[in-house]
């Protein structure tokens, strides 16, 4: 297929005059070929410059990255109406900048607050108002409908979101999920903070991802500013990554199984997570990695000690993460309720472009440690994994058979010594006029960063995307036609982030 | 006298026993458990708080907890603990009691609807549809104990040597009435595999989403009635599988504990070792209740 999309690398700056900026039609219709030849949206934003507004889209076809921009127009025809993984780009680019995709099934505010323009609200909202504003819900009429709302609110302790069910009975027949409570306007605060404050703001965009959040942004400025970590420091950033993803993966499934009042791998799945969270206390002395990755390396190193540390306690803990996970996946009462449960179809996935555990549970077997490999992944043997079902069981059993996998990967990766040299950042210069897109598998799957830099070497934009970003949508999906007792089952295998995506 | 001793004993240890609960959850589950007097603790608490109320309710939602506490002490004083007759007893009183526990539930029942919160509603429906099944294996039990006693005190049924009686008749179907009572149990008291008496997911709860409004003293009333009426059907059980009775009042009273106890640790393993069931497949497994005390009534039909 002949496209005008210029071929980038994940990490790898790009000047940004060698990135085709087409005209919009162009970019339009590329674009849609692209996504509809089985394509993925990773990144599609506005930007200003020099008081012009432009748009830049980085898709992505099997092992490839492909980015191009245009010139934004005050409004378009919707590439939504004719392709759905564009939806949640759009509104967002509506409700940053006040450009309006015509002809959009279901726009409506992403976050709820003013364009950052200036410009009348694509929305009509007056947001002196509370969410949702000038938003009607989707309503169901008819004499056995009922509505539940739950939200924001949370009586427990996780984040704030509003969950609206239309229920035929115990049946959900849709389920509409507003965020935006905890909008703190991440993006714009990266761009005017103290360049020592990025690497803190990174890693407290979702607290939960600390580790890939700062991943990614360490290696953008590294590619700016052609700092190179060693290959110790390569290996240090993979096993917190991997530390990352098995502590929360294990704190859920025993979520999963206390919703499904089964209560000893809940007990034992909460003190495992506590077990991983402090081995990356013991890396870099907070449990959830904050402070440990830095532009041009890490700033604690693996001594010979706390490696042999560490190594016992993974041997400790294997074979009861392995039991654990082997009592949950093999009681009958518990598969009768994870089996069939909240099934999202291979088709819906595509559509919605799940990724992460998320998508491989439903069939798609994107890892980007597998196809955009970073850090000491390249060496890594990742193997391709997917299942097929879709539902709950796919859902816990991906992020089960990830956890071994993970342990697998660390237990590799602290084998032989490691050495670096820690990096005590200090002020970088970025090269000026550029484009880097950096890609990691975070726990919950794609997660990327995107810089572009002005001729002065100053941040122009900074866009982060969340993997929920993706796959909020996959949760509503997965409620049709399920009892609603069985949401919060679903809530928790998805278990996405709100911060993250109200950034 | 012995009634009024008792029925006090009951009482006062019902929450003690209901803690029991806990314990063997907690053993499983591989942690150490609240005290053993943490209901106490709890009902102490609770009593020194005040009550909070919506401005959206009515008296009706002030009488729920009310209501359902003493239809549960009533219950409580037709009860033959230990084999000992009860309090009160008369003709019939099978009957009245079934229907006192409707009452109160009942009364919690419109308590929830009062507040008009959608989750209490939807418990509300939950709870109105799972007893009726059970109702119906009740109905079935009756009938069986009414064709071997011709009596119907419930006292005839579980106090003296008519326990043993009725397994040296009919052994078989007597089984087969344990398990159905043991479903009852579970469901009419809100436990695993039927509810979740721990979760804190108002949208899976059952029972307990209809008092998520109560507060204070109108919990604790709640909490109470819920200790008695679990104690009232562990007993029923306790009294069938442990029938027999020695002449020293303080040995049987003990023995009994014992098996009391027993009842109440296997509630507690079955929360332990198994998840609970997708709300759509509870009937089910309340209609296996029936079912068992169905068959019981049949297999005895042909001894006749």
């Amino acid at each position: 297929m002949k496209t005008d999309f210029l071929q980038i690398e994940n990490g790898e700056k790009t000047a940004r005059d060698q990135i085709p900026h087409l005209a919009f039609d162009d970019f339009r219709k590329q674009a849609l070929n692209i996504v509809t030849d089985g394509g993925k949206a990773i990144h599609f934003f506005a930007y200003p410059e020099n008081g012009d507004m432009k748009m830049m889209a980085v898709l992505r076809t099997g092992d490839k990255l492909l980015a191009a921009g245009c010139d934004a127009p005050e409004a378009y025809p919707s590439l939504t109406a004719e392709c759905e993984p564009f939806h949640m780009f759009e509104r967002e680019i509506a409700e940053q900048f006040g450009i309006r995709p015509q002809g959009h099934p279901w726009l409506k505010a992403v976050r709820y607050h003013a364009n950052y323009r200036g410009k009348p609200d694509v929305f009509g909202n007056n947001y002196e108002e509370d969410i949702p504003g000038n938003y009607n819900y989707y309503a169901v009429e008819g004499e056995e409908i009922h509505e539940v709302a739950v939200g924001p609110v949370h009586a427990g302790i996780i984040e704030p979101g509003h969950f609206r069910f239309n229920c035929i009975g115990e049946r959900v027949l849709h389920l509409e999920i507003q965020l935006g409570y905890q909008h703190r306007a991440v993006e714009n605060l990266l761009l005017n903070a103290d360049p020592r404050r990025l690497p803190v703001i990174a890693e407290s965009i979702a607290g939960d991802t600390s580790v890939g959040n700062c991943l990614c942004y360490s290696q953008a400025v590294e590619s700016l500013s052609s700092l190179v970590p060693d290959e110790g420091a390569r290996i240090i950033r993979t096993i917190a990554l991997e530390l990352e993803r098995i502590a929360n993966h294990v704190g859920d499934l025993g979520a999963l199984s206390g919703d499904v009042a089964f209560l000893p791998p809940a007990n034992y799945c909460g003190r495992m997570r506590g077990d991983f969270l402090n081995m990356s206390l013991l890396l870099c002395g907070n449990r959830f990695g904050k402070g440990l990755v830095r532009p041009g390396g890490v700033c604690f190193s693996l001594a010979d000690e706390v490696r042999k540390i560490l190594d016992g306690r993974i041997k400790e803990i294997k074979p009861q993460v392995e039991h654990v996970i082997d009592l949950l996946f093999s009681t009958p009462s518990v598969l009768a309720r994870f089996e069939d449960c909240g099934a999202v179809s291979l088709a819906d996935a595509e559509k919605l472009g799940l990724v992460g555990p998320a998508g491989r549970a439903c069939g798609i077997p994107y890892d980007a440690r597998r196809c955009f490999p970073t850090e000491h992944y390249p060496k890594l043997d990742i193997p391709e994994y997917a299942l097929p079902t879709g539902d709950v069981y796919a859902r816990g059993k991906v992020r089960a058979d990830e956890v071994m996998q993970s342990i697998n990967v660390i237990q590799s990766l602290i084998n032989g010594p490691v050495e670096t040299t820690c990096v005590n950042y200090g002020n970088s210069d970025l090269a000026p006029s550029s484009f880097v897109m950096t890609l990691n598998e975070a726990w919950r799957g794609e997660l990327s960063h995107c810089v572009l830099t002005d001729e002065d070497g100053k941040i122009l934009r900074y866009k982060v995307k969340d993997p929920s970003f993706h796959n909020w949508n996959g949760l509503a999906m997965s409620l049709r036609d399920t009892g609603i007792s069985d949401f919060p089952l679903n809530n928790k295998s998805f278990n996405l982030s709100y911060c993250g995506f109200d950034l | 006298m012995k009634s009024v001793v008792f029925l006090a004993l009951a009482m006062l240890s019902a929450p003690l026993f209901s803690a029991v609960i806990l314990k063997v959850k907690a053993f499983f589950g591989g942690k150490k458990g609240p005290p053993l007097l943490i209901n106490y603790y709890t009902l102490v608490k609770l009593f020194q708080k005040g009550s909070v109320y919506s401005n959206s309710t009515t008296l009706i939602f002030k009488m729920g907890p009310m209501v359902s506490l003493c239809s549960a002490v009533t219950v409580m004083m037709f009860l033959p603990i230990a084999g000992y007759a009860p309090l009160f007893s008369f003709n019939g009183d099978v009957i009245f009691l079934l229907y006192l526990l409707g009452l109160g539930r009942f009364f919690t029942i419109a308590a929830a609807m009062d507040t008009a919160s959608p989750f209490e509603g939807m418990g509300a429906a939950r709870e109105a549809y799972f007893p009726i099944i059970c109702e119906a294996t009740l109905f079935m039990i009756l009938i069986l104990f009414y064709m071997f006693t011709s009596d119907l005190r419930l006292a005839a049924f579980f106090s003296g040597p008519r326990p043993l009686e009725l397994w040296q008749t009919a052994g078989a179907p007597l089984l087969f009435v344990v398990m159905s009572l043991f479903i009852i149990l579970l469901t009419e008291n809100s436990r695993v595999p039927v509810d979740d008496p721990a979760t804190h997911l108002e949208l899976t709860m059952i029972h307990e989403v209809m008092v998520l409004d109560h507060s204070g003293p109108d919990f604790a009333f709640i909490e109470l009635g819920s200790f008695f009426k679990l104690f009232f059907y562990s007993t029923l059980i306790a009294r069938l599988i442990f029938p027999f009775e020695f002449s020293n009042p303080i040995v049987n009273a003990g023995l009994f504990a014992v098996v009391l106890l027993m009842v109440y640790a296997a509630v507690g393993i079955t929360e332990s070792v198994m998840a609970r069931y997708r709300m759509d497949k509870v009937p089910k497994f309340v209609l296996t209740s029936f079912a068992l005390a169905f068959f019981a009534t049949v297999i005895t039909l042909e001894f006749f």
